[in-house]
């Protein structure tokens, strides 16, 4: 289908401002670049990477959650027929205990290397011990079994809560609490501890009409990717080294692989190949820096490494469990008076949870004059942390939003009535302190309110169509959310080719549709249909730097590049045409790919054909960086139904609101809202890390560590609010990360409303719904 | 005068002033204010001359990537707050 068709204003579609700009190819949905051989097998992804001389690696990995390495003998593995090269830490200098970029925050190098592998202690079941390369990967497989490695097993740690206890084992014992600058005097596995307040919670608290204060935990999730971790590399006689992975930052993971294997970043060139998604869990390195070390060690032949799903959910970067208190006041008239948390969240291995963005996140909806807020980062004998879409948000909304709900039933006000009575405007305090500048709140409360999902009854239930089963409970929650976004530092460079196309090289990894969201701003700015430009994602040498695809950023940030580059385009054409009819060119106006001048016309396609005779190639290049990237407001309804003898919850009906600024191509946007639902529907109900009394994680599987499949979720709506950004030229917010903070706390809400148990623990699973029933009934015995 | 806002855990060393105008038309500039009135205060923000790396810098509302060096107005507001990242 052709792009060139008028913007249509669809039914589930809600624009802020009066006059909406007149766009030709915002807002239209051509089909992306990159779909044709995404759908047809031909994308190459990492697994897919073939090169000549490759080397198999496969990693030896901790049995044990918490051990000190005492010896490592790899002579039996080192003589297996076929094995080409076998490394340990000892192979790896040890970096500098600094910060070095990951996403929009940091990653702590020497952490990063000692999580690629361990030196003197594994700190997690899975923690990575050894490595081999061999010919083929049985050998590889076989050759792990021979290393023998002497473990002096110690305490471990699973539990947030726990590990914070003075008397709980140690993980690092050079590990002292942070507390803004300050280092306490004593180890802990605390490893930092941020405070936001602002006027007085006791007083407040004391003068409130209504107060509620609950606990909730959360359970250790991860993103559930399709496309396992994988990394293949080539380090060269003459000391380049060349990495093909699946990731989310080529350019963060080249300094990444640059200081683990201690070679100049010069040397390195990173080539992201296609991405199975990655959510978060793919802003740094696992085992490319091991094929590096195993490629030169076997003689600077190519290594390629694969995780199975055991070693993706035991040994990369799921998300943080959390423990978090909630305690929140208001007034008779239903004014939020007062706002506390208490938030612990695990860091897994190194310090580093999101628990400082759930902090930002947990209040942000509202307007809350007295305000307290306590965020720990804490380390456990689990995998090292990692991002997970809006990371942090998703516990703290939990929380804070099963807590308004509360407030709003104890105060017999509507629930999106309280919410849009408290919910922030433009120019309110965000709770961690800065103003907001314009945002969408309101606008986005509204439309759910008015969306004819909560003007309607409850969805009919599946279970019990007829209304006869009495054990069938049904229920509707809503929950709000929020996430930052971010801009980030973008490059790309286009070239203008002789039939009026433009190729557009870029290096932002496309995780959501990227690629046609940029191209299509591209064209919007020069004037040519979303077909005619021509994306490429390419290598860390072929293009400038880019930030991370991550934090929400790419359709704002390497949007806004796109958006320059099409002006430079245009008028670097201007100057041509101003050429050929002996003008200036500032007299040239171009308007939808026409140029025109005092009677003279020609399109771009035409003017394309004679670069030769006025010039030569036409190129542009920009770099940009924005900091005026709006944050993102969601608002979610649901109706659920909970079978209360066997605890099981079947989602019934789902709408997101969202306040998306401007939807560039509205089906990838409606495609983030339904993906970030479903991961939340999925880590509200099913989705945990199960660990043993020893550590082991039990159900590294797909079958046993549950995903939502189509299955169990209905078709979701989306609503899509464009509140214009003003920091963009087309109004742009990020979008991704928003959709997956409100479906927990929206969930929990439901439950409540269905079986009236406040459900305080994720994931909301049969055993725990019956378990609160049980408690209930118990009680009422 | 622009106002900084005193982090909530440095207050202390700032007598529990929660904010504080103060002259200056830089973030360095500012934090120079700061640490003249509440000695220490620079080292708990600062390290190796820029701003710790777990900490940003919000300037009437936008995060600022130019850390120290940011220019302030004379009427800006200043919040330093967690560097946070997303996925």
């Amino acid at each position: 289908m052709p792009s060139e068709t008028p913007t249509v204003e669809k039914a589930d579609s809600v624009r802020a401002d009066s006059v909406r700009p007149v766009y030709r190819v915002v807002g239209t949905r051509p089909i992306r670049p990159d779909g044709v051989d995404k759908v047809t097998g031909r994308a190459i992804f990492g697994a897919d990477v073939r090169l000549s001389g490759l080397l198999h690696g496969r990693v030896l990995r901790s049995p044990h959650a918490h051990a000190r390495i005492k010896s490592i003998d790899t002579r039996a593995a080192e003589a297996l027929p076929g094995v080409k090269a076998v490394i340990t830490g000892q192979d790896f200098p040890d970096p500098q205990n600094k910060a070095a970029t990951s996403g929009e925050g940091t990653v702590n190098l020497r952490s990063l290397a000692h999580n690629c592998i361990a030196r003197d202690k594994v700190l997690y079941f899975g923690h990575a011990v050894a490595a081999v390369a061999a010919a083929t990967p049985n050998i590889a497989e076989e050759a792990i079994k021979l290393i023998k490695v002497d473990y002096e097993v110690l305490p471990h740690v699973l539990d947030v809560c726990e590990a914070m206890r003075p008397d709980a084992p140690l993980l690092h014992e050079d590990l002292r609490t942070n507390e803004m600058g300050q280092r306490a005097g004593a180890p802990s596995n605390v490893a930092n501890h941020t405070r936001h307040e602002r006027g007085n919670v006791d007083q407040a608290f004391a003068e409130a009409a209504v107060v509620v204060e609950r606990e909730f935990r959360t359970s250790m999730v991860h993103q559930g990717y399709i496309e396992p971790q994988n990394g293949t590399a080539l380090w060269n006689a003459d000391g380049q080294i060349s990495v093909w992975c699946s990731t989310q930052a080529p350019f963060d993971e080249r300094n990444q692989i640059a200081e683990i294997v201690g070679a100049p970043v010069s040397k390195i060139k990173v080539t992201p190949t296609e991405i199975g998604g990655g959510f978060g869990g793919k802003l740094s390195v696992f085992l490319e820096p091991l094929a590096a070390m195993l490629s030169k060690k076997a003689g600077h032949r190519p290594v390629k490494m694969v995780m199975n799903r055991a070693e993706v959910l035991a040994a990369t970067a799921p998300t943080s469990g959390s423990c978090i208190r909630v305690k929140m006041g208001a007034d008779q008239n239903g004014r939020i008076v007062a706002a506390q948390a208490w938030m612990a969240y695990e860091a897994g291995a190194f310090p580093g949870s999101p628990v400082d963005a759930g902090a930002g996140v947990i209040f942000a909806p509202y307007r809350i004059p007295n305000v307290l807020i306590d965020a720990y980062d804490v380390v456990v004998n689990k995998p090292r942390a990692g991002a997970y879409r809006a990371p942090g948000g998703t516990n703290a909304a939990f929380a804070s939003e099963s807590v308004i709900d509360e407030l709003a039933e104890k105060l017999g006000i509507d629930p999106l009535e309280f919410r849009i009575l408290n919910g922030a405007r433009e120019g309110d305090r965000r709770a961690d302190g800065p103003v907001y500048k314009r945002i969408g709140f309101i606008e986005t409360a509204q439309a759910a309110k008015a969306h004819p999902h909560y003007q309607a009854p409850l969805a009919p239930s599946r279970l019990d169509p007829e209304g006869k089963n009495p054990a069938i409970k049904r229920g509707r929650g809503v929950a709000a959310g929020f996430w930052f976004n971010w801009g980030g530092k973008s490059s790309a460079w286009a070239s203008l080719n002789p039939d009026g196309t433009v190729s557009l090289v870029e290096g932002s990894p496309d995780i959501g549709g990227s690629r046609a969201s940029i191209a299509m701003q591209l064209a919007e700015s020069l004037g040519v249909r979303a077909e005619d430009v021509k994306p490429a994602v390419v290598d860390t040498d072929s293009v400038g730097y880019n930030d991370a695809t991550g934090g929400s950023r790419v359709t704002f940030g390497t949007g806004w590049v796109a958006y320059r580059l099409g002006e430079k385009l245009k008028q670097q054409l201007k100057e041509r045409a101003a050429l050929l009819w002996d003008v200036a060119p500032d007299q040239v106006h171009a308007e939808a790919g026409v140029f025109s001048s005092n009677g003279h016309s020609i399109t771009l396609k035409e003017l394309a054909a004679r670069l030769d005779e006025t010039g030569g190639p036409i190129v542009a290049s920009d770099s940009f960086q924005s900091d005026e990237y709006g944050p993102g407001f969601g608002v979610h309804i649901v109706d659920l139904e909970v079978d209360t003898e066997t605890g099981k919850v079947q989602i019934l009906r789902y709408t997101a609101a969202q306040d998306v600024g401007c939807a560039i191509h509205p089906s990838y946007v409606e495609g983030q809202l339904q993906g970030g639902v479903a991961q939340g529907i999925g880590w509200a109900l099913n989705e945990e890390f199960v660990y043993d009394a020893e550590g082991h994680l039990l159900n590294a599987s797909f079958l046993d560590y549950r995903i939502p499949t189509a299955l169990d979720l209905p078709m979701i709506d989306t609503v899509l609010v464009e509140v214009p950004n003003p920091g963009h030229p087309y109004g742009v917010r990020g979008v991704g990360e928003t959709p997956i903070v409100p479906p927990a706390g929206a969930v929990a809400n439901a439950i409540s409303r269905a079986i009236g148990v406040r459900m305080t623990a994720l994931p909301m699973s049969p055993a725990r719904i019956l378990e609160a029933l049980g408690q209930v009934r118990g009680a009422e015995r | 005068m622009a106002k900084v806002w005193i982090p909530a855990l440095l207050r202390g060393m700032a007598g529990g002033q929660s904010e504080i105008e103060l002259p200056g038309e830089t973030v360095r500039a500012l934090i120079d204010q700061l640490e003249a009135r509440y000695p220490g205060i620079r080292e708990r923000l600062i390290e190796d001359d820029r701003l710790r790396p777990n900490i940003a810098v919000v300037v009437d509302g936008t995060r600022s990537r130019q850390g120290l060096r940011q220019p302030v107005g004379e009427h800006s507001e200043v919040h330093f707050v967690p560097a946070i990242s997303g996925g």
